[in-house]
């Protein structure tokens, strides 16, 4: 099963966080997730104002600066991981470094029946 | 046929359904990882076994019978799929038919937990999760279900629906999860029963109660190594020995002190102390649940109000406070202080509690209003049970009895 892991800053959250001795870096995590061959691929992506909004209206194009939605969290980046079932992706995403501090959202790919 | 015979095949069937139902279901659901198809050919077995039994007289092993008959309904509905999927599902029911195939029972009880574990995993909704165990394990109707959480039975239908759908589209396991999970989702999985549990005995009609003792019955069976169920099991049987006390023919709640002890169960305030030595002799140390259920011993043990061992009700409460820090948890131990040191302690307790983390909770101002009543200042209590009553559930039975407390002033 594919889950696209969103990775995502909460300022309120990493207010709270409290860092522990068995928090990952990104690069352990990386190695960890890389050599069991979980992890399809991903990124870090710039932060929302660099964001591009588009939409079309009536044939017209509508392009706006910012992100689709206005909100505290935003999305950093993200990770398309294989996974046996949803309790492997949780203990995958529990151990990403944006865990503690900030969330991760797990979503299953629309894969067709059968 | 006479309508005897009629009559003893009817209950034949009824009585292996609900012995069978659960394990046969969840065999089904971990064959096909389809739940709806689980369901409806389980149900399709027993309406051939109420038209077949009658005529033929019952089958040798009835739960076989039952089996079988599902299965093929299964196979019967899978061939005219015709999907790859299709195919495999037939190809696992058929393994499992053959001979040589796993040994029923066993597989049965192991069939059982995975459906538990599954309706209660973390990643459903808690609404889901409660709904989808009383539909799949307990086998109550969608119907019944929508009745007691007061939602029309199409919403029920679709919150069933969307849980289910959930389970498949994220691929939440169909297991009992591993033993690095095992203690965090059997604690969920307790969470759930308790809420059941909750949610039916507050009411008059205690339907949800009944279906949560059997869940906890069933999960110590399927579990007898893990405390904290039998601490359940144990909580559970001893409030529900107090069931038939609690209300008055009005449907108005009796509080504990002057309920009728002599009515009280005593086969089920056996099996709550029998669960407790279970749970106490594995010489582990105390959970949540088993605390609260020593707690609940307690008030079963004592012949009389007065005759209350609040002093070791209150050790109790501060060792669950240390397990489980909770406001609601500190409130009981301070009404526990109240009636083991003196109401005016009470107060004093009372006073001490954090109560911005209390506020908008009517059993603050209730207990407050309680002891001032004991204590004869009745300006002050009139005052505490006008505040009570202001945030009690209105028009539940907890309102009724706050009034009633007010007018007796």
């Amino acid at each position: 099963m594919k889950y696209m892991m969103f990775v995502v800053v909460d300022p309120d959250a990493a207010a709270e966080a409290e860092p522990s001795e068995d928090d990952l870096t990104i690069e352990q995590w990386l190695a960890d997730v890389d050599g069991r061959g979980k992890r399809i691929t991903g990124d870090a992506l710039r932060p929302v104002s660099d964001a591009t909004t588009v939409r079309v209206s009536r044939g017209q194009v509508l392009v706006t600066d910012g992100p689709f939605t206005e909100s505290k969290e935003w999305i950093v980046g993200f990770d398309i991981l294989e996974c046996d079932n949803l309790d492997e992706a949780i203990a995958i995403a529990a151990r990403h470094p944006q865990a503690n501090g900030g969330k991760l959202e797990l979503r299953p790919f629309w894969t067709d029946e059968d | 046929m006479t309508t005897d015979a009629h009559r003893a095949t009817t209950e034949a069937i009824t009585s292996v359904v609900a012995a069978e139902r659960t394990g046969m279901v969840a065999s089904l659901i971990r064959l096909t990882g389809d739940w709806d198809l689980a369901e409806d050919c389980f149900q399709d077995a027993v309406e051939k076994a109420l038209v077949h039994w009658p005529h033929e007289g019952l089958p040798r092993s009835p739960a076989s019978w039952l089996t079988t008959a599902a299965r093929n309904r299964a196979l019967d509905v899978l061939r005219r799929r015709q999907t790859e999927r299709a195919k495999l599902q037939q190809r696992a029911i058929m393994d499992e038919m053959g001979p040589g195939g796993a040994r029923q029972t066993d597989l049965y009880s192991d069939d059982r937990l995975r459906l538990i574990f599954t309706c209660c995993h973390p990643a459903l909704s808690i609404d889901g999760r409660v709904a989808l165990t009383l539909k799949t394990v307990t086998g109550l109707s969608t119907a019944e279900i929508a009745r007691a959480f007061l939602v029309s039975e199409p919403a029920m239908s679709q919150r069933l629906l969307r849980t289910k759908r959930k389970i498949s589209n994220a691929a939440i396991p169909y297991r009992v999860p591993p033993d690095e999970l095992l203690a965090e989702r059997t604690s969920g999985v307790l969470a759930v029963l308790y809420l059941i549990f909750n949610e039916g005995y507050g009411q008059h009609e205690d339907h949800l109660a009944v279906e949560a003792l059997r869940l906890a019955r069933l999960l110590v069976d399927l579990m007898p190594g893990e405390d904290e169920a039998r601490g359940l099991l144990a909580l559970v049987t001893f409030q529900m020995s107090r069931r038939s006390t609690r209300f008055d023919a009005h449907g108005d709640l009796v509080p504990m002190e002057e309920q009728d002890r002599r009515c009280w169960d005593a086969a089920l305030i056996e099996e709550g102390h029998w669960q407790l030595r279970r749970a106490v002799s594995s010489g582990r140390p105390p959970g949540p649940y088993r605390l609260q259920a020593q707690i609940a011993a307690c008030h079963a043990a004592a012949a009389a109000a007065e005759a209350t061992a609040w002093g070791t009700i209150v050790t109790l409460y501060d060792a669950l406070l240390a397990a489980q820090p909770s406001p609601v948890i500190a409130l009981n131990r301070a009404i526990a202080v109240g009636f083991r040191d003196g109401y005016e302690a009470g107060l004093a307790a009372l006073d001490t509690l954090d109560a911005k983390a209390l506020a908008g909770y009517y059993l603050l101002p209730a207990a407050r209003a309680d002891f001032l009543r004991r204590l004869g200042r009745t300006d002050k209590a009139r005052r505490a049970y006008l505040a009570a009553l202001h945030l009690a559930p209105i028009g539940q039975p907890e309102q009724r009895l706050l009034q009633r407390r007010l007018t007796e002033l």
